[in-house]
C-alpha cells in the first residue's frame, strides 16, 4: 500500500529537489561556519548561525522576541526567549515534549501570561498589529461537537474585520468558501465538524488562518495526526504561503520530515538552543544540545536517513 | 453523540424534576385533583380571558422565551450549572436586602430593592466560583458545590433572622424560593418583558461574539476580541434572567428554564442560529402551557409545572428529535444493518455463481439455483439472518425460492447484484491503487460508485482489474473460494 505514495511523492516533490539543491553550495559554507563558530565560541546557545548569503535587510522583522520569560507558578517554562525571524519562510518549532513550543506560540499570541518579554511583529507591539497575525491553535483545543459547519468555522476569520455587532453576510459566505476551496474543503461546506475527520477539521483550522488575511502564520501542530494527503495539501499550502512573501512558523514534532518541509528551524527546549536555516542549525550536534542525548535510536536513524544526500528527498520508505 | 447537549440535559433534568415533583405533589385537598378541567374553562385560559390569567401567561411565555434564548450559550460555554450557583447565591442577597430595608424603617418587601440585592449576590456567587477554580486545585463541580450551598446556607440563615424581625412580613419571601407565578403583577410582567426584549436584542447584536467566544475561545483571543469582557456580558445576561425570574419559578428551579430548552432544542438542528430560535420557542412553549395548566388546576403550582412542561419538551426531544433523537439514530442504525445484510447476500450470490462454473454441480450453476446452505457456509452469519434477508429479497421480487431449498436471482436481482459487486470490485481497486486518499473517500455505502468517483477514475479503474468470466465485469482482486473469500 505505500508503494503508491512513494511513487507520487517522488514525483511531487521535484520542486522540493530545486529548493534543495540551490542551497547546497550554502548549506557547506554553513557547515564551515558552524563548525568554526563552536570551536572558537565554545558554547553557541542562541546563536543566530545563518548561512544564508542574504544580507541583513531594513525591513523589521516579522517576528521579533526578546527577552522571554513564562513561568507557571514559579517554575519557569519558558527562559529568556530571544529570537528575530525573517520574512518569507517556512520555519519549524521543534524540541522535547514540554520544552514549550505550544506556549512560545501562546506567549507571542498573549494568550498565557508573560514573566517578562516584548514580543514585536514588523518593529511594532504585538497588540497593535494583531490583524497581521494569524493563529492555527490545536485541534485538541475546541469541542467539535458544536453546531456549527465547515464554512461558518472558516467565516470566524472574517470575523475581525466585520466588526461589533454587525452580522456575517453572503459576501463573507462566499469568500469563506473560497478559502475552503484553497484546502479542498469546498464539498464540506455544510458539514457539521464533528462529521468531518482529524485531516479535515484541521484544513478548517487552515482555511479560517487563511481568511485573516496575515503576513505571518502561527501553527500549533499542524501536522498532529492527519492522514498524509491532508499532510501534503498542508505542506502544499506552506509552499503558497512562502511564495507570496508570508512567514509561517509552525511548531512540528517529526524530526525526519523538518530538512523536507522547513527551510528554517527553532531548537527549543526551555530556552533557544539555536535558530537559523534548516542546512546550518540541524545538526546532530545541536540536536543533541536540545534533546538532552535523549535522541533514541530509532530518531537518530529517520536523521541519519533524512541527510544522506544519496536518498532522494522526501523519501518516507524505511521508518514507519 | 451530543455528548454535552445529553449530559447537561440529564442533569439539569434531574437537577429540577427531584425539587419540582414533592412541590407539584404539595396539592390542596384531594379533591382538587379529581376535578379535570372543563372545555369552556380550558378556551377561557388558553384565549387568556381573565386579567390575571392573562398577565400570568404572558409573563411565563416572554420569561421561558427570554431563558431559552440566554441559556443556549451558556449551555455552549458549558456553563450550565454554573447558572445554578448564581440563582441560588441570590438567597443571601434577597434576606439582606429585606432586613437592611426594614431596618430602615421602610417597606421590607420593595421588589426593586429585593431584586437589586439577589443581583449583587448572584455576581459574588459567580466571582466566588470562578476564584475558587483559579486559586485553587478544585474543578468546576467542587467549586460550584461548595458555592451553591454555602451561599444558600448563608441565605437559609439569614432567612430565618429576617422571618423573625416583623412576623408575618417576611413570610412572602419564601416566594422567591418556589416561585408563585399565579401573584404576578402587572408590573412584574412588564419587568419580564422588557428583560425578554433586552436578551433577545443583546443575543442578536452579539451573535457573532457569543458564538466566537463559546466555540474558541483562545482564537477570539489571539484575533484581539476581549474575552473576559464578552464572557461577563453573557454572565450578566443570565444574572439579569435569573433575577427576573426568581419571583415567577422561584430560584430552585430558575436554572432549569435556562438549561433545559437550549438541551432539547440541540436535538433538532445542527445549526446554531435554528438551535437559538428554537430554544426561545420552547423556552415560551413550556411557559405558555405550564402556566396555562396551573391556571386550570388551582393548587397546582406555576413554577412546577413549567419546569415539568419544558422537562417532557425534553424528553420527547430526545427521543424523536430529527438531528440527534434516539428514534431517529436507532432506526438508521437498523435500515444501516438491513442494507449491509441485503449487499452481502447478493454479492455472496453472484461470486457464488461466478465460482461455479466449474464445479461440481454444473447443472444447478445454469439454473443459477443458489443453495441455501452454500450461502449459510459464506459468512459468518445466522441461518436466521440468511432465511430474513432471502425473504426481504424475495418480497422485492429479486430472487425466487426453489424446491431443494435454494433461490434463483430474477433479472433484476441479477442486475442488482452485478451492480453491488462491480461497486465492491471497484472500491478495492481504489483502495489499492490510492491508500494514500481513499480513507477519507470511500462510501461503501453509496448505491453508485459514479456518485463518489469521477468517470475518467472509474474507468482507469476497470482497466486495472482484468476482465472477469462474466464479461465485461472486473474480476475480483482477490480470491473467492466456496467459502468466505473476502473481507
Amino acid at each position: 500500500m505505500r508503494l503508491s505514495f512513494l511513487t507520487d511523492t517522488r514525483q511531487g516533490n521535484t520542486e522540493v529537489d530545486d529548493m534543495q539543491t540551490s542551497e547546497t553550495s550554502a548549506r557547506d559554507a554553513g557547515r564551515r561556519s558552524v563548525d568554526g563558530q563552536s570551536d572558537a565560541a565554545g558554547t553557541a546557545h542562541h546563536g543566530r548561525i545563518d548561512a544564508d548569503a542574504e544580507p541583513p535587510s531594513d525591513e523589521p522583522a516579522p517576528l521579533s522576541v526578546k527577552d522571554l520569560t513564562v513561568a507557571y507558578q514559579r517554575k519557569p517554562v519558558l527562559w529568556d526567549i530571544e529570537l528575530t525571524l525573517p520574512e518569507g519562510r517556512l520555519i519549524a518549532v521543534v524540541g522535547p515534549n514540554g520544552a514549550g513550543k505550544s506556549t512560545l506560540i501562546k506567549a507571542v499570541l498573549g494568550l498565557v501570561p508573560r514573566a517578562s518579554g516584548q514580543i514585536s511583529i514588523y518593529g511594532k507591539p504585538y497588540e497593535t498589529q494583531r490583524h497581521l497575525v494569524g493563529y492555527v491553535p490545536q485541534r485538541e483545543s475546541v469541542d467539535w461537537d458544536f453546531p456549527v459547519n465547515a464554512l461558518d468555522v472558516v467565516a470566524m476569520g472574517f470575523y475581525r474585520k466585520i466588526g461589533w455587532l454587525r452580522p456575517v453576510t453572503r459576501t463573507h459566505r462566499r469568500a469563506a468558501l473560497k478559502e475552503l476551496e484553497k484546502v479542498g474543503m469546498a464539498t464540506f461546506a455544510h458539514r457539521q465538524i464533528s462529521q468531518l475527520s482529524g485531516g479535515q477539521q484541521q484544513r478548517v483550522f487552515l482555511a479560517r488562518a487563511l481568511a485573516q488575511d496575515a503576513r505571518v502564520y502561527l501553527m500549533d501542530e499542524p501536522f498532529a495526526g492527519v492522514d498524509t494527503a491532508t499532510e501534503r495539501a498542508i505542506i502544499a499550502l506552506l509552499k503558497d504561503l512562502k511564495a507570496s512573501g508570508k512567514t509561517c512558523v509552525v511548531v512540528h514534532h517529526d524530526l525526519q520530515t523538518v530538512p523536507t518541509y522547513f527551510d528554517h528551524v527553532v531548537l527549543l527546549n526551555m530556552r533557544v538552543v539555536a535558530y537559523g536555516s534548516t542546512e546550518a542549525v540541524f545538526t546532530e550536534e545541536n540536536l543533541k544540545k536540545t534533546y538532552g542525548g535523549r535522541l533514541t535510536l530509532l530518531s537518530q536513524a529517520f536523521y541519519e536517513l533524512s541527510k544522506d544526500p544519496r536518498l532522494p528527498r522526501g523519501k518516507k520508505g524505511t521508518s514507519e | 453523540m451530543g455528548g454535552t447537549a445529553w449530559r447537561t440535559g440529564v442533569l439539569a433534568l434531574m437537577l429540577t424534576l427531584v425539587p419540582a415533583l414533592p412541590e407539584a405533589a404539595a396539592v390542596g385537598p384531594s379533591t382538587a385533583l379529581t376535578e379535570w378541567p372543563t372545555w369552556p374553562e380550558i378556551f377561557r385560559v388558553i384565549t387568556l380571558r381573565d386579567y390575571n390569567t392573562r398577565v400570568v401567561v404572558i409573563g411565563a411565555t416572554l420569561l421561558g422565551a427570554a431563558a431559552g434564548l440566554v441559556g443556549t450559550f451558556l449551555l455552549l460555554r458549558k456553563r450550565a450549572l454554573l447558572s445554578d450557583a448564581l440563582s441560588h447565591a441570590t438567597l443571601p442577597g434577597i434576606a439582606i436586602a429585606f432586613i437592611l430595608m426594614t431596618l430602615r424603617g421602610g417597606e421590607g418587601k420593595n421588589f426593586l430593592g429585593l431584586i437589586t440585592g439577589a443581583a449583587i449576590f448572584s455576581v459574588l456567587g459567580t466571582a466566588s466560583v470562578i476564584l475558587i477554580q483559579r486559586h485553587s486545585r478544585l474543578k468546576d463541580d467542587a467549586a460550584l458545590g461548595i458555592v451553591l450551598s454555602a451561599y444558600f446556607g448563608l441565605g437559609i440563615a439569614l432567612l430565618g433572622i429576617a422571618t423573625r424581625m416583623e412576623a408575618g412580613n417576611a413570610a412572602g419571601l419564601t416566594a422567591f424560593i418556589y416561585g408563585k407565578t399565579a401573584s404576578m403583577l402587572f408590573m412584574d410582567a412588564v419587568l419580564i418583558a422588557a428583560t425578554a426584549l433586552t436578551a433577545a436584542v443583546f443575543c442578536i447584536l452579539f451573535f457573532k461574539e457569543f458564538t466566537l467566544i463559546c466555540f474558541d475561545g483562545e482564537y477570539a483571543a489571539a484575533q484581539g476580541w476581549p474575552v473576559t469582557r464578552l464572557d461577563f456580558l453573557m454572565m450578566s445576561l443570565a444574572v439579569v434572567v435569573t433575577v427576573i425570574g426568581l419571583q415567577a419559578v422561584g430560584l430552585i428551579l430558575v436554572v432549569a428554564l435556562l438549561i433545559i430548552s437550549p438541551a432539547a432544542a440541540r436535538f433538532w438542528t445542527h445549526d446554531l442560529r435554528r438551535m437559538l430560535w428554537l430554544s426561545g420557542l420552547f423556552g415560551a412553549a413550556a411557559g405558555f402551557v405550564g402556566s396555562g395548566l396551573s391556571a386550570l388546576t388551582a393548587n397546582l403550582p406555576a413554577g412546577a409545572i413549567i419546569v415539568l412542561t419544558a422537562s417532557a419538551v425534553f424528553l420527547a426531544s430526545m427521543i424523536l428529535g430529527s438531528a440527534r433523537g434516539l428514534l431517529k439514530t436507532s432506526l438508521e442504525r437498523y435500515w444501516l444493518k438491513r442494507k449491509i445484510a441485503r449487499e452481502n447476500l447478493l454479492r455472496a450470490m453472484y461470486e457464488w455463481i461466478e465460482s461455479c462454473s466449474s464445479a461440481q454441480d454444473p447443472e444447478a450453476c445454469v439454473r443459477r439455483a443458489i443453495p441455501f446452505e452454500a450461502m449459510l457456509a459464506r459468512r459468518s452469519w445466522t441461518s436466521a439472518e440468511v432465511r430474513r434477508t432471502f425473504r426481504h429479497l424475495a418480497a422485492d421480487g429479486l430472487v425466487r425460492p426453489t424446491p431443494p431449498d435454494a433461490y434463483v436471482p430474477t433479472t433484476e436481482g441479477w442486475e442488482a447484484a452485478r451492480r453491488v459487486v462491480r461497486n465492491h470490485r471497484l472500491w478495492e481497486a481504489y483502495l489499492i491503487a490510492r491508500a494514500d486518499i481513499a480513507p477519507g473517500q470511500v462510501d461503501w455505502g453509496a448505491d453508485e460508485i459514479e456518485h463518489i468517483l469521477d468517470p475518467e477514475m472509474i474507468e482507469s479503474l476497470e482497466k486495472m482489474l482484468p476482465e472477469g468470466p462474466g464479461g465485461a465485469f472486473p474480476e475480483s482482486p482477490h480470491p473467492i473460494g466456496p467459502h468466505r473469500g473476502d473481507d
